[in-house]
């Protein structure tokens, strides 16, 4: 299935939640889909039979600005039996980012779950272990924020030098 | 020839049979030498307390030298078979490389771990140390280069060697290290049951001689190549064999080098080593290699004793140095050829294998000691003749077994 | 009275049961191959929990990534996978490339001759980690020679690739738009002959050592005992964990993105993916280290072939960078995957039509993989942890970017 049949699948099935579609720009077409939905729309998209994305390529969260209000995350997905991808994107303010995890559909979601909350700080509802992963575990802040401040001092030692 | 190793000078005492060889010594050979104005004032017995610390001292002199010729050969052996030249800076071909190594560990800072337990953390390598070296007072390298013949001697040889294992334990309980701990344990239980089918395969050995004694055990192998024990029965070629696994697997070499296993436990019982009593555990190793490698000669390959009855080729000191290093390289090659095996196959190795075939052998022994009373041509005979049998079929159902296969071909694109 | 209670209680708190241990297996670790860090929980020898911590290594390679050029960002992607950094300079200028080509306005072609040496370069890049792979792999079983066997191939191959551009390492060699001019290949030149038959009797060297390896290592008993049927990871799992490259095939999922989502001209080869099955035989179990292991070593014979069919081909001639001014590539976002040693590397790159992207995204292959450790290692021994992190063969350069 080509990614505007899924997006026709998807919003037949889950209605309001589908936000759209989104073709304008170079590259990869996206659907857009609400945060509190993304779990459900990903257990439908890897348990049904005509779709059965089986596997997670990769889960990435986005900034794209200072004025920016939204971080997004993205979801690439790959079904292997029908060789087909789709590319989901969601959005969830800075202020209070958190939605479902996928972790339980796809297991390799947990460690990329828990990327995105270290360097994002997208908060993982429902994820068993949600820690830093590449940052030490006393970090403050989220650094691929675009608002980030790099720290004066960490632990004493003093960052930019 | 100086007149000091000549025949004449060293009448031949019968070793078996003397209770204080140093006191026959001192009367047959020292006090007629001495000028009679001096002979009168020293006691036989000072003399022959004399001779024992002279000779125990040629032996604590020479023995720390066989390390450090054992371990450039492990280099070089190792560099061999890995297309390297091994170490070739220090002197002629690298040859004083070893030598230093070993001044760089003197100098080297010894590090005691604070939270650790200080006396025995220092007393770990001395322990393993002497008991190394212990064992080479019972080993008879010629016919009069032995420290002590006593009759119980290859019995004080095990004894002496089940020490070691506690010295690892110390080490790697008072290092206050995890890896050090798991090391020394898997060092524990390895030496543990591998010293049972160790022990069994001697025991085959006694059982034919009729005798605990080293010297008499090389004694009975006097006449050629063919009344080397390993030879002298079927059985005793199986236990050589398990003898010489087992006794890889008591100096913890690869394939059985678990407790030091580097890419698993870092370093294992000698982890927080440093300097000089890291030499010492390194130098023990060495001369533990040595040492069994010397035991298996002597009680399955003849000893000193040469191929032919009254020749000297393989035999002598130097036929025996020989081979018991054709013996040290042997273990080097698999060393540097094969992988290691994990702690519950190692168990399955010994416990499954190893022990049952040990009793097999001396189950066997006992009947081939009832067919055959003296060791004569006929039994010598049908037992290489089982032997050439035995191997031949064993080689043809191995290579059943093991022949290549056609490799699964990868499916296509 | 008292003191007889308490000892009372005290025995009745003794438990039967030895307690568990709890070891830390690096940073500093001879076989982690890398800064990985492991939290084991043991009972005696056997793992009860294994729990990776990573980040040891991390870089913050996205965040440099935003304030770069895309051209400045390539000599980073060098330090992802420092085994096998050509094909990751390839895995990003594809991703960029694709974005570039998505863009109507523009003209944008990667040249023949570009092509056919990046696919040249990076199959002895795969050649060159397949056999770090074997060498450390033995090494982490307990042979030692192997690894020495492999690393004498590999320097051979290093000398290649540093011919082509200077560096033994981090080559920095792919660009965006083609490959780097630095050490220049004059099409039909005598430097370009003598350099294509140097590769060719790399090639007629190495390709019966393989065999030779094949002997040494994998048909060795000890080294089977020690890895079939350890820690099988089964086809569905695989997929879900996001395991990829020769970890999928391991698990018998046969998949390839050179064949089945082909990139660059890897549809003009002939050569087979080698998938695992089972070897009832052998005792080798679909999915476990030794199937995984096995993969490389028949992949590395398949590099051979591409690598042979270029030769005799021949390069063809022409430039071997794109005609372009600038790397700007239009508004949009991209994700596109290649096929590197490891597994499938992903770039997810976010334009804003300016010089730097806005968003970087590499995913990792070893990053997915290593997540299965913890699953994979429940209930086996000390030493299979070793020969699980050697048979997923993880760089850790790339786990933590």
């Amino acid at each position: 299935m080509n990614p505007e049949e899924i997006y026709k699948t998807l919003s037949d099935k889950f209605g309001g939640a589908i936000l759209g579609y989104d073709t304008e720009l170079a590259g990869d077409p996206n659907i857009q889909i609400a945060p509190t939905a993304i779990a459900d729309v990903c257990q439908f998209l890897a348990e049904t039979d005509t779709l059965a994305f089986d596997s997670l390529m990769c889960l990435s969260g986005i900034d794209l600005g200072v004025k920016e209000e939204d971080l997004s995350i993205v979801y690439h997905l790959y079904g292997m039996q029908h060789r087909h991808t789709v590319v989901l994107k969601t959005s969830v303010p800075k202020t209070d980012a958190h939605l479902p995890t996928v972790s339980h559909i796809w297991k390799t979601a947990d460690w990329h779950e828990r990327e995105a909350y270290d360097l994002y700080g997208i908060l993982f509802e429902g994820h068993t272990d949600l820690r830093r992963i590449l940052l030490p575990d006393d970090w403050e802040g989220y650094p691929l924020r675009k608002d980030y401040q790099e720290p004066d001092f960490y632990r004493g030692m003093r960052v930019p030098y | 020839m100086p007149e000091i190793l000549s025949e004449s000078f060293f009448p031949k005492i019968n070793l078996q049979e003397s209770s204080n060889w140093a006191k026959d010594f001192v009367q047959e050979v020292v006090i007629p030498r001495l000028p009679e104005a001096v002979a009168g004032h020293f006691s036989v017995e000072l003399l022959a307390i004399l001779v024992m610390l002279l000779c125990a001292g040629i032996f604590v002199a020479v023995v720390p030298l066989l390390p450090l010729v054992l371990v450039l050969a492990e280099r070089k052996v190792a560099a061999r078979f890995q297309n390297r030249t091994g170490p070739m800076r220090v002197g002629p071909w690298g040859t004083l490389q070893t030598l230093a190594d070993g001044i760089k560990l003197i100098f080297k800072e010894d590090y005691i771990p604070p939270q650790g337990d200080k006396i025995l953390f220092m007393l770990a390598p001395y322990v393993i140390f002497a008991c190394s070296f212990a064992v080479f007072a019972a080993i008879p390298f010629g016919q009069n280069i032995l420290v002590s013949d006593f009759n119980i001697g290859i019995f004080y040889i095990m004894a002496i060697s089940s020490v070691i294992v506690m010295g690892v334990i110390m080490a790697g309980w008072s290092s206050n290290s995890k890896w050090s701990l798991l090391g020394s344990l898997r060092s524990a239980a390895q030496i543990v049951s591998y010293e049972i089918p160790l022990g069994l395969s001697i025991l085959t050995i006694v059982m034919l001689v009729g005798s605990l004694s080293m010297s008499q055990i090389v004694a009975s192998q006097a006449g050629g190549i063919f009344t080397w024990l390993i030879f002298r029965s079927p059985f005793t070629f199986l236990a050589f064999f398990i003898f010489f696994i087992s006794a890889i697997a008591e100096v913890n070499r690869t394939p059985f080098d678990l407790p030091e296993a580097e890419s698993e436990i870092v370093a294992g019982f000698h982890t927080e080593y440093s300097g000089m009593r890291f030499a010492l555990f390194f130098i023990a190793e060495y001369a533990n290699m040595f040492a069994v490698s010397a035991i298996a000669v002597t009680l399955f390959l003849g000893g000193y004793e040469g191929v032919l009855p009254g020749y000297d080729f393989l035999g002598g000191l130097p036929g025996f140095v020989l081979k018991t290093l054709g013996l040290v390289f042997l273990m080097m090659w698999l060393r540097w050829t094969l992988p290691r095996l994990r702690v519950d196959q190692l168990m399955n190795l010994c416990w499954k294998y190893f022990i049952p075939i040990s009793f097999f052998n001396i189950f066997g022994t006992g009947i081939w000691g009832l067919i055959f009373e003296t060791d004569d041509v006929w039994s010598i005979g049908i037992s290489c003749a089982i032997i050439y049998i035995g191997l031949i079929s064993a080689y043809a159902i191995a290579g059943r077994i093991f022949a290549r296969k056609p490799e699964p071909q990868p499916s296509s694109a | 009275m008292e003191s007889t209670q308490q000892t009372e209680s005290k025995i009745i708190e003794l438990k039967p049961f030895t307690d568990e241990m709890i070891v830390n297996m690096g940073p500093q670790h001879p076989s982690t191959h890398g800064v990985l860090r492991l939290e084991l929980r043991l009972d005696g020898e056997i793992v009860r929990e294994a729990i990776p911590h990573i980040g040891y290594l991390h870089r913050c390679f996205e965040k440099h990534s935003e304030n770069l050029s895309y051209p400045q960002i390539i000599p980073f992607t060098d330090r992802m996978d420092y085994v096998a950094a050509m094909n990751q300079n390839w895995g990003f200028c594809l991703a960029v490339e694709k974005l570039l080509e998505a863009d109507e306005t523009k003209d944008f072609e990667v040249p023949e001759r570009a092509e056919y040496l990046r696919v040249l370069i990076c199959e002895l890049n795969r050649i060159a980690s397949h056999l770090l792979s074997f060498g450390t792999y033995g090494m982490d079983i307990g042979a030692f020679t192997p690894f020495l066997y492999a690393f004498r191939d590999r320097e051979r191959l290093l000398l290649l690739f540093e011919k082509v551009c200077g560096a033994r390492l981090t080559y920095n060699y792919i660009r965006i738009g083609g490959v780097s001019e630095i050490i220049p290949l004059e099409p039909g030149s005598i430097a370009e002959q003598n350099y294509l038959d140097e590769i060719e009797g790399f090639l007629d060297y190495f390709e019966p050592k393989i065999d030779d390896y094949n002997d040494l290592l994998t048909s060795n008993s000890i080294f089977s005992e020690r890895t079939m049927g350890v820690a099988v990871m089964s086809e569905e799992m695989a997929l879900s964990y996001g395991a990829t490259g020769p970890n999928l095939r391991g698990s018998g999922v046969d998949w390839d993105l050179r064949r089945d989502e082909p990139y660059s001209i890897y549809d003009r080869f002939e050569y087979d993916i080698p998938v695992a099955k089972d070897i009832p035989e052998l005792g080798a179990v679909l999915g476990d280290c030794w199937s995984r292991y096995k993969i490389r070593m028949d992949e590395m014979k398949e590099s051979v072939k591409i690598v042979r069919q270029i030769l005799a081909e021949g390069l063809p001639d022409g430039p071997v960078m794109a005609d372009m001014k600038a790397v700007r590539p239009p508004k949009g976002e991209i994700y596109f995957r290649s096929e590197a040693p490891r597994g499938e590397l992903g770039f997810y790159i976010v334009s804003d039509g300016t010089p730097k992207p806005v968003r970087v995204k590499g995913r990792s292959p070893c990053f997915s993989a290593l997540s299965a450790l913890q699953e994979l290692s429940r209930g086996l021994m000390v030493a299979d942890i070793i020969a699980i992190i050697g048979s997923i063969d993880i760089v850790m350069g790339e786990v933590d970017r």
